[in-house]
């Protein structure tokens, strides 16, 4: 077990690795640089900022230079905001984003479980329907149409009763969570209701099923131990890249929602080639992808047993 | 056959009666059918796919026969119609062409008064001097000024010697309230001011009825004639771009993205995850890693790359390496869950059972693993259908989505989004279209499962 | 035996039933669960909390209000600001040689008097203005932050603004040590500038946040992180910061060793959200979170249903459609520009296209804000009015095909950027020009820093351009032109606009300065260097109860320093 998680790990720093090297690439391959601003920089000052940044050396060289770097932990100095480590940036804006991200995958891993469960039991009648219904209208509408419908809601709402029940923007307390989380994961909620009713489904008819009943196994052991237990497995190969989706996904609420989170520098620093921020995030979050993934699979292999983990 | 010994007292011999030995009965009772056929049987049989497959059809109909029926460029705008809901109002009035206007001194009338009627061309307003203003400031509102004293929008500051004011902002027919206050000359507001109330007519000149062919090129042009504008279905945009036409070639964009980028990428996640979960052991290793590698690159920096790498000139759509970016990153999730789902069916009996037989790899992928995952294979491919429409959608909100003036719904959900209170139609109509699409393709995906889940083979 | 006559439907029934019932147990466990995962989380996630975000837009009681910005500032190094986010926030918490008044008149800020002549500029420093730890402010911190500014490895984009002094340009350029900048203090409280040249406008120039004070000994000790955060900064305004929390909020308390205490009545302004979208913003100030916001023509209706008290004004910036006038590019032809200029309808694109109040259509290279000899520069020499013309439009494209040797005009390309606002421009102007002329635009939409680098490597036919004033003089826009700035990023190049501009740059006469600028306004006109489309103008809503808040066109956009409380009505 423990020969198994070692050697994902070795593979994981690797696959790292390769993430840094094709990102590095690519972005230098794009057009455009962080220097460049609306003010034209005259030729001589242009010149001393690229050695200042070291963006005067051929590209190999860069790349190995911050090879170097980040193997220590350093990931440089910010373009944009020019004061800043990029470890600090991402050491402050990560638990935002991550908080973010766990809420709204809690929340739609649970409500995804259970309004899939009560579909698959109730299939085709009425609580099947209402709530494939409500499925279908949460994938379908885009998650900023979701962000800002639920925001001005909130502060009709608000208007209305004359009392501030959320805030409708901002962070910090337990009630700034609450709004934001669930707008994110509302996408991937319907997306896993409709997941797990449909595992649920073929396992009701499973012949092991009909073999427990018949034992007189009780409803409720049958229910939890085999169908649950069972139907959750594809629900939680998912969970692992849905985390990444949900995190970069978040940036659209951070921005709706004014929250100080990694998503949004990440896509802003894309947007502003701030070469070290992207390199920093992106190997970050690949890592923490990486990571993410393991765990997963270690869990799938102690949930099925039918799994052995070579 | 030896004697089966019975407890007498169990079974009343007088219950069975011997039957006779008839011909024939041992004949098939209905022709065997393949799993193919079967399926189509069921899909035929299940009403809701059946609805689905209807709606996706018309769908592709509306797609590509659509501008053959309705011609409207979609891509012509008509700034006097601008945002109109569908059934709005179309009647014009012809007035003379616009002249700049520098204020009427012999105007008649007193106090704050409207010089000629009031029209979507210009409204102009006259006033006297009041006592003390150093200059004015001209409000106008939508709503009756109440107690709260809101004046409305400002428009213009004016200095002592200009007692009026043209109004050419965004005129609508409508009712629109005019204030003039008194300003100091810190161009602080006095307590001095006049509010008059007028109504707004749509009216046109005559070069702009002749560019919108309402009036032959040479043909006199009668003024205060009435006119109708060109009908617009289903309102327009905020360029009075028609909506329909811009429905119906956005639903190329949309579609073709939302169907065949998913169908791409799953085809290949489906490929990839049951070569690796079949094969398993160090291959499965690598090309999880590989698929984890490529799940973490960052999308939006590839796109970007993309997109410069196919040299994508100005002006051209952006389609392709949209298309290509989606499959080449999105891919990963399907392998995983495919994998997950062979991992699983890899232990059954009936495949250790086929491969004593002598069943080969790809017979038993073929055959009997990947049918048994169409469930979540086809669950993933429905929800890879809106992703995908999303996706594009999300790419045009931070300014990477297909160039203009080519639409997508999208798009058009993005803009409309910021008029939703206003004119919601802008919104709703490209919304209702993705639900739409959405619909269909969960319902057929619902339909398609139940037809080709392996599983349910059974059920009658 | 038991009686187990159970038909199949019963049984799945009453299966439901009891797993229906385990759902809900794991239900309700669940939302416990999260509850506690939530609270657990908010001790990771307050590590970020700007912690007050809960107060409201107005508290009369402690004299604050909240508002909020679009983009954090990435840095508040005042030599190296140049984002609007700084510049607002530096207009707060700090102070120059001279400033703005409300009335929008230089008026003494840290200079009590100052003199202005063709050598030199000299500024007498008053003796009780001190940095927020008590300190006196002296002529040396205004020597050191400039000699700072010019320093050529610091790349400073705002560097040229010094050039105004003598040796400014060389030391930037790193022909010359810092220490030989022509400045000089006889005594702590007199500053003496030797000027390149005579400069009608340096007094004007000063108020600029590149020329802020920064004290030398404390600079030294931020090693490097000089504005990076809260405590790495002096202050000498009305303000300073207390928190920065980045990425989410900033608080601004009053500075207590500010000179002019009497005319600042707020004790705090916190900055409570950053966000860029405007949608977002507009909610917070429903929600009573907010005390100040602009608004979008998409809300307007909404601003006045709301009976809110909206106010406008010009926000300064001019935008225009800038050629390509390199020689390979068919927008180098005359005839072709000014078939374009003849059937452009600018206010057809503001009063029913842009549809926000505050816009006016543009007209002239300068805005009509700027300040002539007496009066405003555009009513003292107005530009001449362009009357469009379909026919001549016409025909000077036919002329053009001809000069350019071409059957067609071939496709041109409009490059665009890629907020709303410049998306609906171009498709109107795309269509316009296919309309009228049946020319073929092709959109070439960039993000930010694509756009950049096309722009300067010239890869575009037309792209549509902004500029907003560096400082309070027509020649910040009147030097756009000139074939040696950077900035004329078409590379026009026109030995008389040359000329006028060099006129403008040198000279102190007045009436001389407007005239050349009258010139190169017409020459930008006749040539058609550039198709001005608008002039823009913000609109925008303050919370009734606060009074004297200030918008300018130079220098910080919004100013809450002098802005003040009243009760309720």
């Amino acid at each position: 077990m423990w020969k198994y998680a070692l050697k994902r790990v070795i593979q994981g720093v690797i696959t790292v690795w390769f993430i840094a090297t094709a990102t590095f690439f690519a972005m230098h391959a794009v057009p455009g640089d962080p220097l460049s601003g609306d003010k034209a920089l005259t030729e001589r000052i242009r010149a001393n900022l690229e050695i200042k940044y070291g963006l005067d050396k051929p590209l190999f060289t860069q790349y190995v230079i911050y090879l170097k770097n980040i193997s220590q932990g350093d990931f440089g100095i910010s373009f944009t905001q020019e004061n800043r480590q990029v470890n600090d940036i991402i050491r402050e804006h990560f638990p935002v984003s991550a908080t973010l991200g766990i809420l709204a995958i809690v929340f739609a891993a649970v409500g995804g479980v259970l309004w899939g469960a009560l579909t698959a039991l109730y299939r085709n009648r009425w609580p099947d329907t209402v709530i494939m219904f409500l499925v279908i209208l949460g994938i379908s509408v885009p998650s900023f149409v979701v962000a800002a419908l639920g925001q001005l809601s909130l502060v009709k709402l608000n208007n209305l009763t004359g009392v501030s029940i959320l805030p409708v923007g901002g962070w910090g307390t337990v009630w700034h969570m609450i709004l934001p989380s669930m707008v994110l994961g509302l996408g991937t909620m319907a997306y896993l209701t409709r997941l797990m009713r449909s595992s649920m489904l073929e396992i009701i008819s499973a012949d092991y099923i009909r073999t427990a009943k018949a034992k007189g196994v009780p409803p409720t052991q049958i229910f939890t131990r085999h169908q649950l237990r069972n139907a959750i497995l594809p629900v939680i190969t998912v969970l692992g890249p849905s985390i990444a989706a949900i995190t970069t996904g978040g940036f659209v609420v951070e921005i709706i929602f004014a929250i100080p989170g990694l998503g949004r520098y990440f896509v802003q620093a894309v947007q502003q080639l701030d070469y070290t921020v992207i390199m920093g995030t992106t190997v970050f979050y690949g890592a923490f992808l990486v990571f993410m993934v393991i765990v997963v699979d270690i869990i799938y292999g102690y949930i099925d047993p039918r799994v052995r983990l070579e | 056959m030896a004697e089966i010994p019975m407890a007498p007292a169990l079974i009343d011999a007088a219950a069975f009666t011997r039957i006779e030995q008839t011909e024939g009965i041992h004949g098939i009772s209905r022709p065997s059918l393949s799993y193919w056929q079967d399926a189509w049987i069921r899909l035929k049989a299940n009403r809701r796919a059946l609805w689905s497959l209807y709606l996706v059809a018309g769908l592709m109909v509306f797609t590509l026969l659509g501008p053959l029926f309705w011609q409207v460029d979609p891509a012509q705008q008509d700034v006097e119609q601008i945002s109109q809901p569908p059934g709005a109002d179309r009647n014009i009035t012809l007035v003379p062409e616009y002249e700049p206007w520098y204020g009427s001194p012999d105007a008649p009338g007193e106090g704050l008064r409207f010089v000629a009627d009031p029209s979507t061309q210009h409204v102009r307003i006259q006033w006297d001097p009041m006592p003390g203003a150093a200059g004015y400031r001209v409000y106008r509102n939508i709503f009756p000024i109440g107690p709260e004293q809101a004046l409305g929008l400002p428009l213009q500051e004016t200095d002592l010697s200009q007692t009026y004011f043209e109004d050419r902002l965004d005129l609508q027919p409508r009712d629109y309230f005019y204030t003039v206050v008194a300003l100091d000359p810190r161009n602080k507001e006095l307590d001095q001011l006049q509010t008059i109330q007028g109504a707004v007519t749509r009216v046109l000149s005559p070069s702009e009825a002749r560019a919108r062919g309402l009036i032959a090129e040479h043909a006199q042009a009668e003024i205060g004639s009435s006119y109708t504008l060109a009908l617009h279905p289903l309102g327009t945009d905020y360029l009075g771009r028609d909506m329909l036409a811009r429905l119906m070639h956005g639903a190329r964009v949309s579609l073709f993205i939302g169907f065949f980028a998913p169908f791409l990428y799953v085809i290949f996640g489906v490929a990839y995850g049951s070569t690796a979960g079949f094969l398993g052991g160090a291959t499965d290793q690598f090309l999880m890693r590989f698929a984890d590698f490529v799940v973490a690159l960052p999308f939006l920096l590839f796109m970007i790359l993309l997109k410069v790498v196919f040299a994508i000139g100005p002006g051209e759509s952006g389609i392709l390496p949209m298309l290509l970016a989606m499959v080449l990153l999105l891919w990963p999730g399907t392998a995983r869950l495919v994998r997950g789902q062979i991992l699983q069916i890899r232990e059954e009996a009936y495949i250790s059972a086929s491969r004593l037989l002598g069943a080969k790899t790809t017979y038993l992928v073929m055959r009997h693993m990947i049918p048994n995952t169409m469930g979540v294979i086809l669950v993933t491919i429905t929800f890879a259908v809106p992703s995908a429409i999303f996706t594009e959608a999300f790419l045009s909100f931070i300014g990477m989505g297909v160039a203009p003036p080519t639409p997508s719904w999208g798009s058009m959900c993005n803009e409309g989004i910021k008029t939703m209170l206003t004119t919601p139609h802008e919104l709703i109509f490209p919304a209702l279209l993705i639900s739409l699409t959405v619909l269909a393709f969960n319902l057929l995906g619902d339909g398609l499962r139940d037809a080709l889940d392996a599983r349910m083979r059974n059920r009658e | 035996m038991s009686n187990t006559h159970i038909t199949s439907i019963d049984s799945e029934d009453a299966f439901a039933k009891s797993a229906a019932r385990q759902l809900l147990i794991y239900g309700v466990g669940a939302v416990f669960v999260i509850g506690i995962l939530m609270m657990g989380l908010q001790g990771l996630a307050s590590i970020v909390g700007s912690g007050t975000t809960t107060a409201d837009a107005i508290d009369i009681e402690n004299q604050s209000i909240t508002i909020a910005i679009r983009t954090e500032p990435p840095q508040l190094n005042s030599t190296l600001a140049t984002d609007s986010s700084s510049g607002m926030i530096l207009a707060h918490v700090m102070e120059g040689l001279l400033r703005m008044s409300m009335d929008d008149q230089l008026e003494p800020a840290i200079a009590t008097r100052w003199e202005v002549t063709d050598q030199h500029a000299t500024f007498w420093l008053r003796r009780d203005a001190k940095w927020s730890d008590g300190v006196a402010i002296t002529a040396h911190d205004f020597m050191f932050a400039w000699k700072t500014a010019l320093l050529p490895e610091l790349g400073s984009e705002y560097a040229f603004l010094l050039y105004a002094i003598k040796n400014g340009r060389a030391i930037n350029e790193g022909t010359m040590p810092p220490d030989s900048l022509g400045v000089s203090a006889p005594d702590d409280f007199t500053l003496v500038v030797e000027l390149e040249r005579p400069i009608a406008f340096f007094d004007k120039m000063v108020t600029f946040q590149t020329y802020l004070p920064i004290r030398e000994d404390f600079y030294n000790t931020t090693d490097g992180k000089f504005g990076a955060d809260a405590d790495q900064m002096l202050y000498s305004g009305p303000f300073v910061i207390s928190n920065w929390v980045h990425g989410s909020s900033l608080l601004l308390e009053r500075n207590p060793h500010y000179w002019n205490q009497q005319t600042i009545s707020l004790k705090r302004i916190h900055i409570g959200y950053i966000t860029s979208d405007a949608g977002a913003t507009l909610n917070f100030f429903k929600d009573g979170k907010i005390a100040y916001t602009t608004l979008l023509a998409e809300n307007l209706n909404d601003a006045l249903e709301q009976r809110w008290h909206i106010q406008r004004e010009q926000d300064g910036t001019v935008f225009f459609l800038e050629f390509n006038h390199r020689d390979e590019r068919i927008t180098r032809n005359r005839n072709l520009r000014r078939a374009m200029q003849l059937v452009m309808d600018m206010e057809e694109l503001v009063y029913k296209v842009t549809k926000l109040p505050g816009y006016i259509p543009g007209e002239s290279l300068f805005p009509g804000w700027l300040q002539g000899v007496n009066d405003k520069f555009r009513k003292e020499y107005p530009v001449t009015k362009l009357r469009l013309n379909r026919e001549s439009a016409l025909q000077h494209l036919e002329l053009a095909k001809q000069e350019l040797g071409l059957d067609k005009i071939p496709e041109i390309v409009l490059l665009t950027g890629d907020n709303p606002v410049s998306n609906i421009q171009s498709e109107w102007t795309q269509a316009v020009l296919k309309r009228e002329l049946n020319i073929d635009i092709k959109i070439d939409k960039q993000i930010f820093k694509q756009r950049l680098a096309k722009m300067t490597s010239g890869d575009f036919d037309l792209v549509m351009a902004g500029w907003g004033p560096d400082y309070d003089d027509p020649l910040t826009f009147g030097d756009l032109f000139a074939s040696w700035n950077l900035n004329n990023r078409g590379r026009y190049n026109n030995p008389e606009m040359d000329r006028l501009i060099e006129i403008a740059q040198l000279s102190v006469d007045p009436t001389t300065r407007m005239e050349a600028f009258a010139g190169i306004q017409q020459l930008a006109f006749d040539d058609v260097v550039l198709l001005p489309m608008y002039e823009r103008g913000v609109t925008y809503v303050v919370h009734p109860q606060l009074k004297d808040v200030k918008r300018r066109v130079v220098g910080a956009e919004v100013d809450f320093t002098r802005a003040y409380i009243v009760p309720a009505r």
